[in-house]
């Protein structure tokens, strides 16, 4: 074996000069080869970016390595001066970050951004800096460098920015390339571009990445090795192919078991009770001992040292102590799978089940102008968009960012006034219809929002919260009664009533997401538009949200418009799928038929993006070239033309009228025809 | 970018008739008859009928305004009642001592603001941060009407150093300038610190250090480009104060700016001087404020290009 590239030893970090400082890091080691990329692994928390910005040497002020070495090649990072660490900070080691949109300055050019990092590391010329920016901007997949070298990051896609960033990190000819979430805030299309992307130029250069992710998928797909933390700790490293194949530690296990899918439709979802512990405390026994299914006694006193379980892999566990010879009991397969795939539901076409029919539902912008604030177009963000909502079933409404799916469940629920169209509630039309006359619907029609954190009031009691819409809509007027059935809904959503008497920034993510569910079911509603309610939660976290709703609606015959962009989570939950692109419906169906044999070349290129943790189920991807288009300027016929692989000379001019396959299933595309 | 540029002055040309329309109407917002008041009680009706006419107060408003926006687009301003002399002269002689202090504070305000605010900001929580906030609450907290009298008896009286009061060379400039200025370097020190502290926490920042850039350049090239709008905002609208006169830091130092002008006219009940000294206060900071937002188009590329 060669020697490795990066070699971590012992390395310990803190944050914060009280008392008690929190570990973030502790006691980590890790070796990396040239040419491999390793996964760091772990959901939020877990001090994952702190070791990249414990490696870079960048942590906020309050944060100090007390501990360990950091070797790249023959230099000791953590003995280097500061100066002498600039020289390698974006030279030999180089890091990208998971916010494309605010890591580039928005005062300069993308141009003079990459030439800073240029002249830092190889002080050329002026001439050759500019030639090697073009370069570089070219060896990223930037179409028309040269024009492109004087646009600012505001000019730029997201995907187009993140390969700004991934340009600059290039400049200095890094050896390690660490990628802090890189793909996380991209749409699934644009993530398979940019992953793909970093294994080219790894081939090219050699250079080794340092991959860090929450993503099970993004590791299956584009990782080596990896090594999942828990808690400031690493718990286990693999292979990726043996990882998968059988996760050693229990952590691991179960963060394979939450993860959504098409198996697991019929069972619920394994959860992680509890969360992370502290950091600011010293640990006794095994950190992940109070949320373990496998917890011994002495799990809870002694702390478990690191067992190699074959070749290289390792695991900190006592299950794999060989004195407690209990290593044969921890390598069974992963938790039984279910026979087979759970056979879809048929839909009932019975009239009765239906809830509410919009038709043509259109949500235009107006784009405003000048001083007198003249009408210069439209962003169409939802431009005729039909869609039915049944009592007991989920309506997936799939699609990127910026595709008008959100617009389109407020509009729905008129919490954006259409602009054309119909929305029928058990026959009754809510288009047009004032506050007061909308109001006894509103009851009946709730929503649950993306981010827990920002849609609660933050100074109101979680009680007051729950129980407003009771109050506003006269439900309950009476306060004594109106918190004994919060405390009911608190119960409903798994809480403990006496949350009731706190405020929502005492509790976590997933807590909240729990508590706006609560909010959103105290009126008795039947229909709720869940507008991404995972996406800003942890894949153990999630599945708890989805069971909750699971359950909610096999007890309550809820109906859901399941707003989302993630394909595992439509193909758990789901009943029917509609994928949209650019405001329109492109292809629905029942969820097995589109997810199984998708017909839209959108459809296909989307669910071939999307990054599996199974290899078998892998399929090619189908790569987009470019961005999806501005909803104010629509490409003429049919919307997907311009990136669409499959593309025939009748799309350039007419948009696809619906082609009918079968009972349940439309798709919009030329060259889709039925029978 | 063109067309957000010529927005901006579109939109200021409204509030310039808004403003020219207040000012006209200044007159006949006073409670009573305005010539009874210009007059004083004991005045005589026929005197009364004659300013009544001169004014042109006795024809209908409709002509009255029109004549008025006449006059104005002329810059014909009328004639004070108390000096008899053309109310355009007067504010000439005023504007240029006006001018002079306002860009004197101002200039010293920023020389101090901004090094003290960027230094506390990197040293946040520092004994250096602690000392320049202190500074700063002390500089906003002092009244101008006690530093300035203050100020004249060491330097002036005890030391002799600077003229007492009045306006005679650049020496007798210093003591008005640093008595406002104080100030005004003390709210924007605070600006500037919290705008550097907010910029230095933002991702780019830790972009620009992870490319190996030094704290200098992460500093000047990347930090304080950005941290340039809030602080333009205030030293725009600092100047736009200034220009309507700092009435007690004139009236203590006697400097002959326009802010001792209008409380004269004032205390004179010399209407078409006020009328006229408040649409010059007005539209100066009418032009202060639409040049800053007019800068944050060359500033900031966001505005400027897509």
């Amino acid at each position: 074996m060669t020697e490795p590239l990066l070699q971590v030893e012992g390395l310990t970090t803190l944050i914060g000069n009280g008392a008690q400082p929190v570990r973030v890091v502790d006691d980590l080691d890790l070796s990396l080869h040239s040419g491999e990329t390793f996964a760091l692994l772990g959901e939020s928390g877990c001090g994952k970016s702190m070791t990249a910005l414990t490696l870079m040497r960048l942590l906020p002020p309050s944060g100090r390595i007390t501990a360990g070495s950091v070797r790249l090649g023959d230099t000791e990072l953590l003995s280097l001066t500061e100066a002498r660490m600039r020289r390698v900070r974006g030279g030999r080691l180089a890091m990208i970050f998971q916010e494309p949109q605010t890591s580039l300055n928005p005062v300069l050019t993308i141009g003079e951004q990459i030439a800073e990092a240029v002249r830092i590391h190889q002080g050329r010329s002026r001439d050759q800096v500019t030639a090697r920016v073009v370069e570089l901007l070219r060896a990223v997949g930037i179409p028309d460098p040269v024009q492109r070298v004087g646009e600012y990051p505001h000019q730029l896609s997201g995907g187009m920015k993140q390969r700004v960033m991934i340009a600059m990190a290039l400049a200095g000819d890094p050896r390690l390339l660490i990628a802090d979430e890189p793909t996380t805030a991209l749409d699934v299309t644009i993530q398979a571009q940019v992953l793909r992307l970093l294994k080219d130029l790894q081939r090219e250069t050699g250079m080794a990445v340092l991959l860090i992710t929450h993503d099970l998928g993004v590791v299956a797909e584009s990782a080596d090795r990896l090594a999942v933390m828990y808690a400031g700790q690493i718990v286990e490293t693999a292979a990726v192919a043996d990882f998968f194949a059988r996760p050693a530690h229990p952590y691991s296990r179960k963060l394979m078991e939450s993860l959504p899918s098409a198996e697991k439709r019929a069972g619920r979802l394994a959860v992680i009770p509890g969360r992370v512990p502290p950091l600011d405390r010293v640990f006794q026994g095994c950190r992940f001992a109070d949320r373990c299914q496998s917890v011994m006694d002495v799990c809870r006193d002694t702390e478990p040292l690191w067992w190699p379980v074959e070749g290289e892999r390792g695991v900190r566990c006592h299950l794999w102590d060989p004195a407690l010879g209990l290593a044969g009991e921890s390598t069974k397969p992963l938790g039984e799978k279910p026979a087979s795939a759970a056979p879809s539901p048929r839909i009932r076409e019975d009239a009765d089940s239906l809830l509410l029919r919009a038709q043509d539902l259109k949500v235009h912008f107006p784009i405003q102008r000048g001083l007198l604030r003249r009408v210069v177009g439209h962003v169409r963000a939802v431009d005729g968009v039909s869609l039915d909502l049944r009592a007991g079933r989920t309506l997936a409404l799939v699609g990127e960012s910026g595709c008008g799916k959100t617009t389109a469940g407020k509009g729905l629920l008129q919490l954006i006034a259409p602009t054309d169209g119909s929305v029928r509630y058990l026959g009754e039309e809510l288009m047009g219809l004032s506050h007061r006359r909308m109001r006894p619907f509103r009851k009946d029609l709730q929503i649950i929002f993306q981010d827990p954190f920002a849609s609660m009031n933050p100074r109101m009691l979680v009680g007051d919260v729950i129980g407003e819409g009771l109050q506003a809509l006269r439900i309950e007027p009476r306060h004594a009664p109106r918190m004994r059935r919060v405390a009911d809904l608190l119960e409903l959503v798994g809480m403990d009533p006496e949350a009731a008497d706190r405020y929502p920034h005492e509790f976590s993510g997933g807590q909240r997401q729990r508590l706006c569910i609560a909010r959103a079911l105290a009126v008795e509603p039947r229909i709720i538009v869940c507008d991404e309610p995972t996406s800003a939660l942890d894949v153990s976290v999630q599945a708890q949200i989805l069971n909750l709703l699971k359950d909610l609606q096999e007890r309550l015959g809820l109906a859901y418009l399941f707003i989302t962009h993630d394909i595992s989570v439509v193909a758990y939950l789901a009943h029917e799928v509609a994928v949209m692109y650019l405001g329109r419906v492109v292809e629905r169906g029942r969820v097995d038929e589109v997810l199984d044999d998708p017909r839209h070349p959108y459809t296909r290129a989307l669910l071939s993006a999307v990054p599996v943790v199974d290899i078998d189920q892998r399929r090619r991807v189908i790569r987009l070239e470019g961005d999806m288009p501005s909803p104010s300027h629509p490409p003429a016929g049919c919307h997907f033309h311009p990136r669409c692989p499959d593309v025939i000379e009748v799309c350039r001019h007419a948009y696809p009228q619906e082609t009918r396959l079968g009972e349940t299933r439309q798709v919009h595309c030329h060259r889709v025809t039925g029978g | 970018m063109v067309e957000r540029v010529l927005t901006r002055l579109g939109s200021a040309a409204l509030v310039v008739l808004g403003v020219c329309t207040l000012v006209f109407l200044l007159i006949h917002l006073v409670p009573g008859d305005p010539v009874a008041v210009m007059l004083g009680e004991g005045a005589r009706p026929a005197d009364q009928a004659a300013l009544r006419a001169s004014l042109g107060l006795d024809r209908p408003l409709g002509v009255q305004y029109l004549e008025y926006l006449t006059r104005l687009a002329r810059l014909d301003l009328g004639t004070s009642l108390h000096a008899q002399r053309p109310v355009a002269d007067l504010l000439a002689e005023r504007i240029g001592p006006t001018l002079e202090l306002a860009i004197a504070a101002l200039a010293l305000a920023i020389l101090i603001a901004i090094p003290l605010g960027v230094v506390a900001a990197q040293h946040q929580g520092g004994a250096i941060d602690r000392g320049a906030m202190g500074f700063s609450m002390l500089g906003a907290a002092i009244p101008n009407f006690w530093l300035g009298p203050i100020l004249i008896l060491v330097f002036s009286l005890w030391l002799g150093w600077t003229p007492v009061s009045g306006r005679e060379g650049v020496a007798s400039l210093v003591l008005p300038a640093i008595t406002l200025g104080t100030g005004l370097a003390a709210i924007l020190a605070r600006m500037v610190r919290s705008s550097v502290l907010e910029v230095l926490g933002e991702d780019y920042i830790r972009t620009a250090r992870a490319k190996g850039l030094g704290p200098t350049a992460v500093l000047w090239r990347h930090a304080l480009r950005n941290a340039w709008l809030p602080i333009l905002t205030l030293i725009g609208m600092q100047f736009g104060a200034l220009l309507g006169g700092a009435v007690v830091t004139e009236t203590v130092f006697a400097w002959p700016g326009l802010g001792s002008l209008l409380i004269e006219a004032i205390q004179t009940r010399d209407y078409p001087l006020v009328q006229a000294a408040v649409l010059l206060i007005s539209l100066s900071y009418l032009l202060v404020n639409t040049a800053t937002d007019l800068l944050y188009v060359a500033v900031d590329p966001r505005i400027r290009v897509g």
